[in-house]
């Protein structure tokens, strides 16, 4: 174990430094640059250009700013914005929670409507209750999820007014947000009503954010416990006699469950990306939405540092998931 | 509604918790986050409204709703009679915020004027650099670093600016944000514990709101200055939700979750309009926004061909399609609300037909240009891309064929500068002073048209610029009139322009708010603005 | 998908037999029908746009700004489903749309599907070290989100049709070289391979010639999925202003140009978003129906 435990580790150091040269390189050739942008309409001649470029260090042989950059980040440091001037990895601190709140709400919600839709689906296989599932999961998984979201913003904050429209809490209420969590920090802070503006601000964008995770988990599941189903110990269980319930509760659920983890960890580079529509469409103040606008900013230590950050996530839950399939399945663990 | 009825039950509660009995919130949803809280090295109007407006308050201001000069620190001041000595007379016993982070043991003295200015002119001021990279680029465009020879303390209360040359427009330039007067013992506390940078997170001033918590691209929070020298806030709590799309502002303040915003789409205006919840405040801005030949290239080196060019160019079309109808069609290059507008220039007539034959006039024939269209939306312009193409359409009318060109906005802001630049670039401004000079100098002289500046036209004539010259050294208020209002003759007669339109600026609000003063200069403050419960 | 090689290399004379074999099975699964159906309209309706369009979908009519749809007030039969911000017909545009997205979907498959054939082919094929290294950079360019990649890409290119297809091209790539290295690695050691290595095939006939056909089943379907997930990325990147530029009646730009109406005119909101629900939504029922014909293990269950 320890040994397929390292083996993967070692991947991992030539992919990260891959991960720094893309972050870095891509960054460093987008057109256009931050001096330009705060200079505005109003310009800036050419020898105060040079001025700018060389404070912020821009002027530099490119390999030189790179191993610069790799040197600070060996020590921890991130490197500072352009625009705010803060370090990168403080205000990245800042807004994680904010992404990740949502991100786990939305899992949330697929896990626990995906799996037991999907289970269902594949016991009752052919019936209307299977092909309407499996059918809007098909259409959940077609969705452009940046009109939906626009659609249920339309629907149920516009016309409806059930929902709040955007933001992550009403802004009457005011308390300390110690683990940039709203649905806990209003807990601790004990003001009444605050957990249910946290929980009501929450509902669209996670529904928004959770709709193709759910639709495929739904379908993973259906089409893993069909396998499982077929597979001839749940046919010998059956044949001694088990009751159906056990056989799918404790049999064919249990194994149908292997290939579903593993889908459910692969999620997790879809939420990124889905997290950038949402939190434009919600104005939801997370990572998704903070990277879209340091793109169209030109904030270049922000891009190159948050795209790092965000593989590296990516790349340690997909590791986690990729050990605990391991855990599970001893086969993978020898081959 | 039953989960909202409590929500408001518990909110009410909320407040009479937070503020003692009947505090008032106001709630404003801002177009976007502020880049940081010390207004001197931004140029955005969102960090203004979020620091300059509200922390910060400067030697003089502009008056609410109008760009003329009145009194803020400074009480009184004098100009000598050459006109290169301003001396400043300060308000005594003004006092900086107390805050959490900090606590002043002295009023506003002639120090902190002297200090605000120089940490922004004099690179050797150790507070030039408490942030690396750090620089002051409204202090070097206004040319506020080669006007001002020297300052001098007379004495606790009183500040002498000396000038190296008459400049009329010098004292508007210390209304302007970036001149916010800064605690300096503040700074000098900071920069003895070795953290300078939280100047820009924490603020300290002077102004009618005292900072309480920033949640980073969410939510700012203010609460009433109690100390303030002013009129004192009418709200005791001041909140910035910070929503960076228009439409989902509009639905934000129709559904009760903010009192103001800025900004709204056109397209949204007339529906928040109907709201019987809502009023809607508007005011001419004080903007241009324009599409500019480059008069360097031929054939629009000729100034037939331009004109030509401008009639065939519906611009009622543009402001019916692009602004919904809010916006007039300009004709010269400053807006009607400021001083000197020339009313009786006459506008270049709509007329393909006669376009085309003062083309072929010319000599121009199968004409082949590219007309540049900025990717971003801009107070004075909405759409440019929309813009572009309603253009487009209008000069295939006369045989003309037009190319939509466009870059990221960093490229296009430095290669419309270019002089060889291949075509016609929709561009604007919006004022920073009121001063017809901050338009006119800036935008069309020969000295903003070389490489770099921002006379996008790269159009210099000699007898313009003369004029623009004698009205910024003149004082007397009419005979800058006079000046400018020939030179807007002159402008129209050689047309380097296309002068598209001055967009209206609207201020959507409940009509539980009251006492907003919307500003000329499109800044926003709510130092004024009182909530009924 | 691993486990898809229960047919051998085809003897000649059976490839009519095997496409009514696959027929046969793809009928079977109704919701691939329609989707087919579906589909060969949507191409139809790509080819045959300018004779169905009832106006040219740029043209501006200054004299109908936002117009809404027929059967509501205000609107009128020239324009059935209403016109947008600056009087251009919807249902034209969204026709001429139907041409954007086939061809995104078209050309961003063909790039990664080659691309990734190759190299995936390269790297299963020769293993070692030139199999460490690209599988290396395969993992750097999946550690991104996609979307996020592409918009850095897009970013770094300029926007426009053009530089979104090849971000997304480059971002779905991968999965293929992925697919196709794991299917080669599969087939390589196998009898048919190892008869014509010593009946003296080349390397390149060896990988092109005689391994890739065996391992096609599996790319069809991802090929059907990057189909509809190219379409949805460039919808995506045109929603946040760095795919097709307008006047462009791609889809996802007409959404973004929209989105300033949400509150005033449905219509200009509503069509195109649904445009690009029905296309990807045929093409994954298709992609279904595929899978369960290709796949074999499916078959049996």
């Amino acid at each position: 174990m320890i040994k397929f435990i390292l083996g993967r580790l070692s991947y991992l150091i030539p992919t990260f430094i891959g991960i720094t040269i893309v972050a870095f390189g891509f960054v460093r050739i987008l057109p256009g640059d931050p001096v330009l942008l705060m200079a505005g309409e109003r310009g800036m001649s050419p020898e105060h250009y040079q001025e700018m470029m060389a404070r912020l260090g821009f002027d530099r042989p490119i390999w030189q700013q790179y191993l610069d950059y790799l040197w600070k980040l060996l020590h921890g440091d991130f490197g500072n914005s352009i625009v705010t001037k803060q370090p990168v990895l403080s205000d990245f601190l800042t807004l994680f929670p904010a992404t990740l709140e949502l991100a786990f709400c939305a899992i949330v919600i697929a896990v626990v409507i995906g799996v037991p839709v999907g289970v269902l689906a594949a016991l009752k296989r052919g019936s209307w209750f299977d092909q309407v599932t499996m059918t809007s999961a098909l259409v959940g998984y077609s969705m452009p999820i940046f009109w939906w979201g626009l659609l249920l913003i339309i629907l149920f904050s516009g016309n409806l007014g059930w929902t709040p429209v955007s933001g992550r809490m009403s802004l009457l209420y005011y308390f300390p947000t110690p683990t940039g969590f709203m649905l806990i920090d209003s807990l601790m802070s004990g003001q009444k009503g605050a957990f249910a503006s946290a929980a009501s601000h929450l509902i669209l964008p996670s529904i928004v954010l959770a709709t193709i995770p759910l639709a495929v988990i739904a379908r993973q599941t259906r089409s893993a416990m069909l396998e499982v189903l077929s597979e001839d110990y749940v046919r010998t269980a059956r044949a001694k006699g088990l009751t159906p319930r056990r056989v799918v509760g404790v049999h064919a659920l249990r194994n149908a469950m292997i290939p579903v983890i593993t889908t459910i960890g692969l999620q997790v580079g879809v939420l990124m990306a889905g997290a950038i529509l949402t939190e434009t469409i919600f104005s939801w103040p997370g990572i998704g939405k903070w990277m879209v606008d340091s793109i169209s900013r030109r904030d270049y230590p922000v891009v190159q540092s948050g795209l790092l950050l965000i593989a590296g996530i990516v790349m340690v839950v997909n590791l986690v998931v990729d050990l605990l399939y391991g855990l599970i399945n001893p086969r993978i663990r020898h081959s | 509604m039953k989960l909202k009825t409590s929500l408001l039950a518990a909110s009410a509660m909320m407040a009479m918790l937070a503020g003692g009995v009947n505090a008032k919130t106001l709630i404003y949803c801002s177009e976007g986050s502020p880049e940081g809280f010390d207004p001197a090295p931004y140029t955005a109007g969102t960090t203004f409204d979020a620091a300059a407006r509200t922390v910060y308050s400067r030697l003089v201001e502009f008056a609410p709703g109008t760009t003329s000069i009145v009194p803020g620190l400074a009480e009184s001041w004098t100009i000598s009679e050459d006109g290169l000595e301003y001396t400043f007379k300060l308000r005594a016993g003004v006092k900086f915020q107390t805050t959490d982070y900090f606590t002043p043991t002295r009023d506003l003295n002639a120090d902190d004027v002297i200090f605000s200015f120089d940490r922004q002119g004099n690179a050797d001021n150790p507070f030039n650099q408490y942030v690396a990279g750090i620089s002051y680029e409204y202090y070097t465009s206004m040319g506020l670093d080669t006007m001002i020879k020297s300052m001098e303390k007379v004495d606790d209360l009183t500040v002498k600016f000396t000038l190296n040359a008459p400049n009329a427009p010098f004292l508007a330039d210390l209304g302007m944000d970036f001149a916010s007067i800064v605690s300096k013992e503040y700074a000098d506390t900071l920069m003895a514990a070795g953290k300078g940078a939280d100047f820009n997170n924490q603020p300290v001033g002077t102004g009618p709101f005292v900072f309480v918590a920033y949640q980073k691209d969410a939510v700012i929070r203010y609460k009433a200055n109690p100390d303030y020298f002013g009129t004192k806030p009418m709200v005791d709590d001041l909140v910035f939700a910070i929503t960076t799309d228009a439409a989902v502002r509009a639905q934000k303040l129709k559904a009760g979750e903010c009192h103001v915003m800025p900004y709204p789409a056109p397209a949204d205006i007339e529906a928040l309009k109907a709201d019987p919840n809502l009023t809607v405040m508007e005011q001419a801005g004080l903007n241009v926004a324009y599409l500019a030949y480059n008069t360097l290239q031929k054939p629009f080196d000729d100034p037939h061909v331009r004109k030509a060019l401008n009639m065939a160019i519906d611009k009622q079309a543009i402001i019916d399609a692009v602004f919904q109808g809010t916006g007039i069609v300009a004709k010269n290059p400053i807006p009607p609300t400021m001083w000197s507008y020339n009313d009786a220039v006459k506008d270049d007539a709509y007329d393909p037909d006669a376009a085309k034959k003062m083309l072929a006039d010319a000599g121009v024939s199968d004409l082949h240009m590219n007309i540049w269209a900025m990717p971003v939306q801009r107070p004075y312009m909405p759409n440019a891309r929309r813009t572009a193409e309603l253009m487009q359409a209008d000069l295939a009318r006369i045989g003309v064929t037009a190319e939509i060109v466009s870059y990221e906005w960093g490229e296009y802001l430095k290669k419309s500068t270019e002089l060889d630049r291949d075509g016609a670039v929709i561009l604007g401004w919006t004022g920073d002073n009121g001063d017809p000079d901050n338009f006119m100098n800036v935008l069309l002289s020969c000295q903003a048209a070389g490489e770099g500046g921002a006379n996008r036209s790269h159009w210099c004539n000699e007898e313009f610029s003369d004029l623009l010259a004698k009205a910024a050294l003149a004082s007397d208020i009419d005979e800058r009139t006079r000046l400018y209002e020939q030179a807007q003759v002159i402008f129209k007669d050689q047309a380097p322009w296309l002068t598209i339109d001055h967009s209206t600026v609207f201020m959507p609000m409940s009509t539980k708010v009251t006492g907003y003063v919307m500003n000329p200069l499109g800044t926003h403050a709510f130092d004024t603005v009182d909530i009924a419960e | 998908m691993a486990d898809t090689t229960a047919s051998k290399s085809p003897a000649p004379g059976t490839s009519r037999q095997m496409l009514a074999e696959f027929w046969f099975y793809f009928r079977e699964n109704r919701g691939a029908v329609y989707g087919l159906y579906v589909f060969l309209a949507l191409v139809a309706i790509a080819l045959l746009a300018p004779l169905l369009a009832p106006h040219d979908p740029i043209i501006q009519d200054r004299g109908a700004l936002l117009v809404p749809p027929f059967w509501q007030d205000g609107g009128n039969a020239n324009y059935l489903l209403g016109t947008d911000a600056v009087g251009r017909d919807i249902l034209s545009r969204l026709i001429f749309g139907a041409r954007y997205s086939l061809f995104i979907g078209v050309v961003v498959v063909t790039i990664a599907l080659v691309g990734g054939i190759v190299i995936g082919v390269v790297a299963g094929f020769f293993g070692g070290w030139i199999d460490m290294v690209i599988m290396r950079v395969m993992d750097v360019i999946l550690a991104f989100p996609s979307l996020l990649l592409a918009l850095v890409l897009v970013a770094v290119l300029g926007p426009g049709l053009t530089n979104a297809m090849i971000a997304i091209a480059i971002v779905s790539q991968p999965h293929f070289a992925r697919l196709t290295r794991a299917s080669v690695l599969g087939e390589k050691d196998r009898e048919y391979v190892m008869a014509a290595r010593v009946a003296g095939a080349g390397n390149m006939r060896l990988m092109f010639r005689t391994i890739l056909p065996n391992c096609l089943a599996p790319l069809i379907v991802q090929a059907t999925l990057s189909f509809s997930g190219a379409i949805l990325d460039a919808a995506a990147l045109g929603f946040l202003g760095m795919g097709a530029q307008p006047p462009t009646p791609e889809w996802g730009t007409m959404l973004a140009e929209a989105r300033e109406f949400i509150l005033r005119a449905w219509w200009v909101v509503t069509f195109p978003g649904l445009a690009i629900l029905i296309t990807v939504l045929a093409i994954n029922l298709m992609g279904d129906g595929l899978r369960d014909a290709l796949d074999p293990k499916l078959k049996r269950s």
